[in-house]
């Protein structure tokens, strides 16, 4: 495995050196709402970066083949396909506007020559074939090259028409459309380990989906309660485990999370493990039930593991223990003592994602200010790191940032009360082999590396 | 960071149970130290006496249930779209505009439809 070398030097003692690669976007700083990017994913090879914004646009980057010359650094990442995904529709029976935002995206294995993903908005998910196209047959009888037809008078003699070498050009074409299943917005989509299925999950429901059947799907979980006023928890996110393909879970958002078994009922309202740290009864506040909403929830690449991510901690938990986690780290806990203001200024609600790295020794999620931070779980080491233009020189290795929670400010520390909060970073994605991470501000994708030397 | 005002769209939390709001007041008097986040909580209850004393935890979730802005109708819907459009997109002309209003327009008044697909930024 290419990052062998890597575990290696940490093993050693040497964390990781991120360096700044590249940044896609516009530099101004007037924001269109449709550039907001929503998601961010890498495929399952690391080739290909997926990102969706709230424009209903995915563009697709490749990673460049690997220059011989350049031993220094991996291949950078070029735009490889773009397509308008999702528009924006109107909900007659409801009055309301349905975004085209696009919620999530999720990588397909590849089977073929081509790629496939699903992205999704808040109601339809639809799957994208995206192929390239380097030749094309030239040479017909009856067709001049530019397609309009010959005056058949004309035609003398038949010739083959033969395949030549055309400037690659790659296209998206949606081959299905999961549409109208959904009454609540959809959160997640998760492709099952059988790559023949996945699950849908909305505030109240989860639906079970065949990849080649869109005018079907059937509801595994349901928690909308007879009566409405009794509503108390919605589901805030969804996955497959990666490696048993009969289980699956889903947080809350009361911060609960409940594995469910699809071989014990048809429907999975009674959860086969619930997942919940006890809370200590004099530490609970008007805050304590919004911070404990879980934003995300991701399974380590081993299946042992999953990861969780409310608004102030990330917590790992060990599948066979339900009653806490065995892990938890604090993303930014010097926001506690800011809670008032967050809750006023809404960012309390904003919903972070988190991700692993490859070999799940390294956890990172994103934070205000344009920072994000990460976790080695072996050496209990943890970084924050700033997504900025102003790091630009490709090979240096970013700086540390630390914040500072209260009294006296060291030198290149940030006061709390200095942090732009308008300038989070949710979308956070690592390469499944290298230790390449990419990383979404407002409205650019950057891209680090870590040092090779 | 500036706060916006409590009457704002954006969704409002309500709990059922309030134990932490009425105990707050009692707590400063029983405790030398507070926990920051009662402190926060004691804040709120300051600037926003009402919050917490409708019951109905609900309220909040059925809100975020409904996220969107609702329209009267599909027509509402579109022109609210339409005029986004022109805000952003360069306008035609002003003798194209001065042409719908006086009278019923013909096919050949109408303005070309402007492309709605604007390329990615991430693309450039």
């Amino acid at each position: 495995m290419a990052g062998e070398g890597r575990e290696g030097a940490e093993e050693r003692g040497n964390d990781i050196q991120w360096c700044f690669s590249q940044v896609k976007g516009a530099v101004d700083d007037d924001v269109a709402e449709a550039d907001i990017i929503s998601t961010v994913e890498f495929n399952h090879s690391g080739e290909l970066l997926a990102t969706g914004d709230k424009g209903g646009r995915v563009v697709i980057f490749q990673q460049e083949q690997e220059n011989k010359t350049q031993s220094h650094s991996r291949g950078e990442y070029n735009v490889y396909s773009t397509f308008q995904s999702h528009e924006p529709e109107f909900d007659y029976l409801k009055s309301l506007e349905i975004e085209e935002k696009i919620n999530k995206i999720r990588w397909l294995p590849q089977k073929n020559a081509a790629q496939f993903l699903l992205s999704t908005n808040d109601k339809t998910i639809k799957l994208w074939k995206i192929s390239e196209r380097d030749k094309r047959p030239e040479g017909y009888n009856l067709k001049e090259e530019d397609g309009r037809y010959r005056d058949p008078t004309t035609v003398t003699t038949l010739r083959v028409p033969v395949f030549r070498p055309m400037d690659l050009m790659v296209e998206a074409s949606p081959r299905r459309i999961f549409a109208n299943a959904h009454t609540y917005h959809i959160n997640s989509i998760s492709i099952n380990s059988d790559y023949e299925t996945y699950l849908s999950a909305d505030d109240l429901r989860i639906n079970l989906w065949h990849l080649e059947i869109t005018d079907r799907s059937f509801n595994i979980v349901d928690i909308k309660p007879a009566n409405m006023e009794e509503l108390t928890e919605v589901i805030t996110a969804a996955e497959f485990h990666p490696n048993s393909c009969n289980t699956f879970v889903y947080s809350s958002s009361k911060g609960t999370i409940r594995l469910c078994d699809m071989r014990a009922s048809a429907l999975c309202d009674r959860h086969s493990k619930l997942f919940e740290e006890p809370e200590d009864p004099s530490n609970r506040s008007f805050f304590s039930e919004i911070i404990s909403s879980i934003s995300d929830v991701k399974f380590s690449h081993s299946g042992r593991y999953m990861m969780t991510r409310d608004y102030l901690s990330v917590k790992i938990w060990d599948l066979n223990m339900e009653n806490r986690p065995v892990e938890t780290y604090q993303v930014h806990e010097y926001l506690r003592s800011k809670l008032c203001s967050l809750y006023e200024n809404d960012c309390i609600f904003d919903k972070f994602e988190c991700c692993w790295n490859g070999s799940d020794s390294i956890v990172m999620t994103g934070s205000y200010n344009n920072f994000f931070r990460m976790f080695d779980r072996n050496t209990k080491r943890d970084i924050t790191l700033e997504a900025s233009r102003e790091n630009n020189k490709p090979r240096t290795v970013l700086k540390p940032r630390k914040v500072c929670a209260s009294g006296k400010r060291k030198k290149d520390e940030i006061s709390v009360d200095s942090l732009d909060f308008n300038k989070k970073i949710l979308h956070t994605a690592w390469h499944p082999k290298e230790n390449i991470i990419a990383v979404a501000t407002t409205n650019n994708l950057y891209i680090f590396q870590d040092k090779m030397n | 960071m500036g706060g916006s005002a409590v009457g704002s769209s954006r969704i409002r939390w309500q709990v059922l149970r309030t134990p932490g709001l009425g105990a707050a007041q009692e707590d400063t008097q029983e405790k030398e130290t507070i926990t920051p986040e009662r402190a926060e909580e004691a804040k709120l209850k300051a600037k926003y006496p009402n919050l917490g004393q409708k019951p109905g935890g609900s309220d909040f979730l059925m809100k975020r249930l409904q996220k969107g802005q609702k329209y009267f109708d599909s027509g509402d819907y579109n022109m609210a779209k339409a005029k986004m459009k022109n805000k952003q997109l360069p306008s035609a002309g002003p003798d194209k505009n001065l042409v719908t209003g006086d009278h019923i327009p013909t096919p050949q008044d109408l303005p070309q439809r402007k492309s709605s697909l604007v390329t990615s930024k991430l693309a450039g």
